[in-house]
């Protein structure tokens, strides 16, 4: 890909309130036996996966602008789909110290089973959207650097 | 087929007044009247008797470029009826096919455009190596197109997948149906908006022997004009008459890999581009399988190092070559680059052209291994410095360079034969269509000395009332848009154009909606 600095913001933005959200939704019944609260209820998981999204989101602008300065050592001033799929090792970490230490919300101790499933399968099937189906969604989408508006 | 249509984007009324199109007659032919006039009216043309037809678009040229607009504008809604495109092959393909085999690309040989440049779908999706994944049956592609440059090569696909992906899509957008074959003489301004496109159609017997398009939209897309020579190698085949031994690249040269089987042979290459590339590949393939053949690279400008003092705007570079994985560095089609580029006029827009552009080839690790092993066998040497003189021998046996070192000293090559692969002609007067443009029509250059283009690639100085021209690929290189002469840019081109064209009044700018269902309809190939 070759994003510049607003795409990157912007399809962050829109990848997470979207795919992230609608998959968030779908798997957070599922993930309730991984907590590691044995009660824990489908309540909970959102509690602790939207604080998750909610920090990719915000702590992500950070992030893109750190990725944006490295990029501009690149000749091909391009960002490769590898780094945007292995970017997420970094990201994971720092939203789950962050969550740990109650951002954005108190969620608690961070269930390591079900935090990792749910951060790892939304990462990667935002990474697999933006690889692809966001061309088909938004012709334009990949001459403009990235950027929707 | 000669439908009589209101021209698209003329304000009403204009129908009347251009009134119908015109059945002609067949001989008839350009007058010495029309050729002088840079506009003409209805009733010169009518008086003519060239038979004429409404359409709402042209796109001249018939090649990528023609196909890219093509393809997009029946994706955003165009009927075929809608859409002439005039060009002298068939298969859009065809000179490309030309060229590329001429260059040593053969169908199995992967070209240099990444995985995303689906010349076949305006979306890039999905991507070549998803798909050669999908036919082979295997991850390969899959994995290099995701590691890739970091732990792999960029990916990039064999010429026949592209053949064959815009063969089936040129049937699916009902390409013979929009196609006329033949040559567009001229394009001229028409008296009240719009402009005659001028065509002599090929060869059928008893046709027409020209006719006319009478669109409000035109768009050119004609390639190259020809092929290049460098200066002393022209003059070399203009002195002497001997077009066999000194050969360019992008023609037939094939005389040359033949005669090196049959006895031993020192070629000279010249230039350090992606087609030298592909010809020291080929005649190294050559060797290693048996052929006596010594190679001379001959460098004129020799890179041995990193090129640009930025350490953030740095050009790998080493043994001579410059490196850079495509023609110019990725994020010129969609990224900083293309926005960079945008905002810079004159000078400082060249300036940039060069530093990302400019002679360059692919660091493919395949090509360096052979050379290095070619090198050490004593089948391939280099050699730097400014030509002197290109001679024949008296006894007919070698044509010998003399070529001027920094040193100062002189170095004499004897070959057999010289391969020029620095290029093709990209003077936009040698081609007959863009001289008559440049006398008749208010069109300039660029900083480039090639045709001058809006950002949306709109011809500047051509518009005539609601009309528009339009222009892609190579010739419009200088100008706000580096990658013009890609499958990418000519793509970009495309979408640009026909978002113009719907500000127009001609097709409306595809929207998601319409994007979406497209697209199932490409996967499951049927018509737009
Ligand atoms: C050897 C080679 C390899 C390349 N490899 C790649 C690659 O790997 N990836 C990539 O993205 N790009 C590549 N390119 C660049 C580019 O994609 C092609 O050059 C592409 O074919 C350009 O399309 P075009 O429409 O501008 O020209 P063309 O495809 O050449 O089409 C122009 C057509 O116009 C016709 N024409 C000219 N004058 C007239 C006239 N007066 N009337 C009617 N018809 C006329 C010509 O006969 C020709 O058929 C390569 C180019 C070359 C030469």
């Amino acid at each position: 890909m070759t994003p510049t600095l607003f795409g990157r913001i912007q399809t962050r933005l829109f990848l997470v309130a979207t795919v992230g959200v609608l998959w968030t939704l779908l798997i957070g019944p599922a993930l309730a036996g991984m907590m590691s609260d044995p009660d824990a209820t489908t309540g909970d998981v959102y509690r602790l996966a939207f604080g998750a999204l909610v920090l990719v989101a915000v702590v992500g602008i950070g992030w893109e602008l750190i990725y944006h300065a490295l990029q501009q050592y690149r000749w091909e001033k391009d960002w490769p789909t590898f780094f945007g799929l292995v970017t997420g090792l970094p990201e994971g970490i720092v939203v789950a110290l962050l969550l740990g230490a109650g951002l954005p919300w108190d969620v608690g101790d961070v269930p390591l089973g079900a935090y990792t499933v749910h951060f790892a399968t939304t990462w990667v099937l935002i990474w697999l959207v933006a690889n692809g189906p966001m061309q088909v969604l938004f012709p334009r989408w990949r001459f403009r650097g990235g950027q929707l508006l | 087929m000669s439908e009589t249509r209101r021209i698209a984007g003329a304000p009403i009324g204009a129908a009347q007044e251009a009134g119908p199109a015109n059945q002609g007659t067949e001989g008839a032919d350009l007058t010495q009247a029309l050729i002088d006039r840079d506009t003409w009216t209805d009733a010169e043309v009518a008086a003519s008797g060239i038979p004429m037809e409404d359409v709402d678009l042209v796109s001249v040229g018939g090649g990528l470029g023609s196909f890219a607009l093509a393809d997009t504008l029946r994706i955003a809604g165009l009927g075929t009826g809608q859409i002439r495109v005039l060009g002298d092959n068939s298969s859009p393909t065809a000179t490309y096919e030309y060229l590329a085999a001429n260059s040593q690309i053969p169908e199995h040989e992967r070209l240099r455009s990444d995985a995303g440049s689906v010349m076949d779908n305006i979306w890039g999706f999905p991507s070549y190596a998803l798909r050669e994944a999908w036919t082979d049956k295997s991850l390969k592609a899959v994995w290099q197109v995701v590691t890739e440059p970091i732990l792999a090569e960029y990916y990039t696909p064999r010429a026949g997948q592209v053949y064959a992906s815009v063969r089936r899509e040129a049937a699916r957008i009902g390409w013979e149906d929009m196609l006329r074959l033949g040559f567009v003489r001229m394009i001229r301004k028409r008296e009240g908006g719009g402009y005659f496109v001028v065509h002599t159609p090929q060869g059928g017997s008893g046709g027409a022997k020209r006719h006319i398009y009478r669109t409000n939209f035109a768009h050119i897309a004609v390639g190259y004009p020809g092929v290049a020579f460098l200066p002393d190698l022209q003059e070399y085949r203009e002195r002497t008459g001997d077009y066999s031994r000194v050969v360019n690249a992008y023609e037939p040269h094939d005389h040359v890999y033949a005669e090196t089987r049959t006895r031993p042979c020192t070629i000279v290459v010249r230039g350090s581009g992606i087609v030298a590339s592909r010809v020291l590949q080929r005649l190294l393939d050559d060797y290693e399988s048996g052929a006596q053949i010594r190679v001379i690279h001959l460098f004129r400008n020799y890179v041995d190092g990193p090129q640009g003092d930025d350490p953030k705007f740095k050009r790998p570079g080493r043994n001579g070559f410059a490196y850079q994985a495509f023609n110019f560095p990725k994020s010129a089609w969609g990224g900083q680059l293309r926005y960079a580029l945008e905002e810079l006029e004159g000078d400082a827009r060249s300036e940039l052209l060069d530093k990302m552009g400019g002679t360059n080839t692919a660091p493919r690790k395949s090509w360096s291994d052979q050379l290095e092993r070619a090198r050490k066998a004593g089948a391939y040497d280099q050699a730097v410095g400014k030509v002197v003189s290109v001679e024949a021998m008296d006894d007919g046996s070698a044509i010998r360079t003399r070529v001027a070192t920094s040193a100062g000293d002189e170095h004499v090559i004897d070959a057999q034969f010289i391969i020029d692969a620095t290029g093709l002609l990209a003077r936009i007067e040698e081609h007959r269509l863009m001289a008559d443009l440049l006398d008749h029509s208010g069109v300039g250059k660029n900083p480039k000395g090639r045709l001058d283009v809006e950002r949306h690639f709109e011809v500047r100085g051509a518009a005539s009332g609601p009309g528009r021209l339009y222009a892609s690929g190579s010739m419009t290189l200088g100008g706000y848009y580096a990658g013009v002469d890609s499958f990418l840019g000519l793509q970009y081109a495309a979408q640009r154009i026909a978002d113009n064209l719907a500000e127009q009044g001609l097709g409306k700018k595809l929207g998601t909606g319409r994007s979406v269902q497209q697209w199932v309809r490409w996967a499951r190939n049927k018509t737009p």
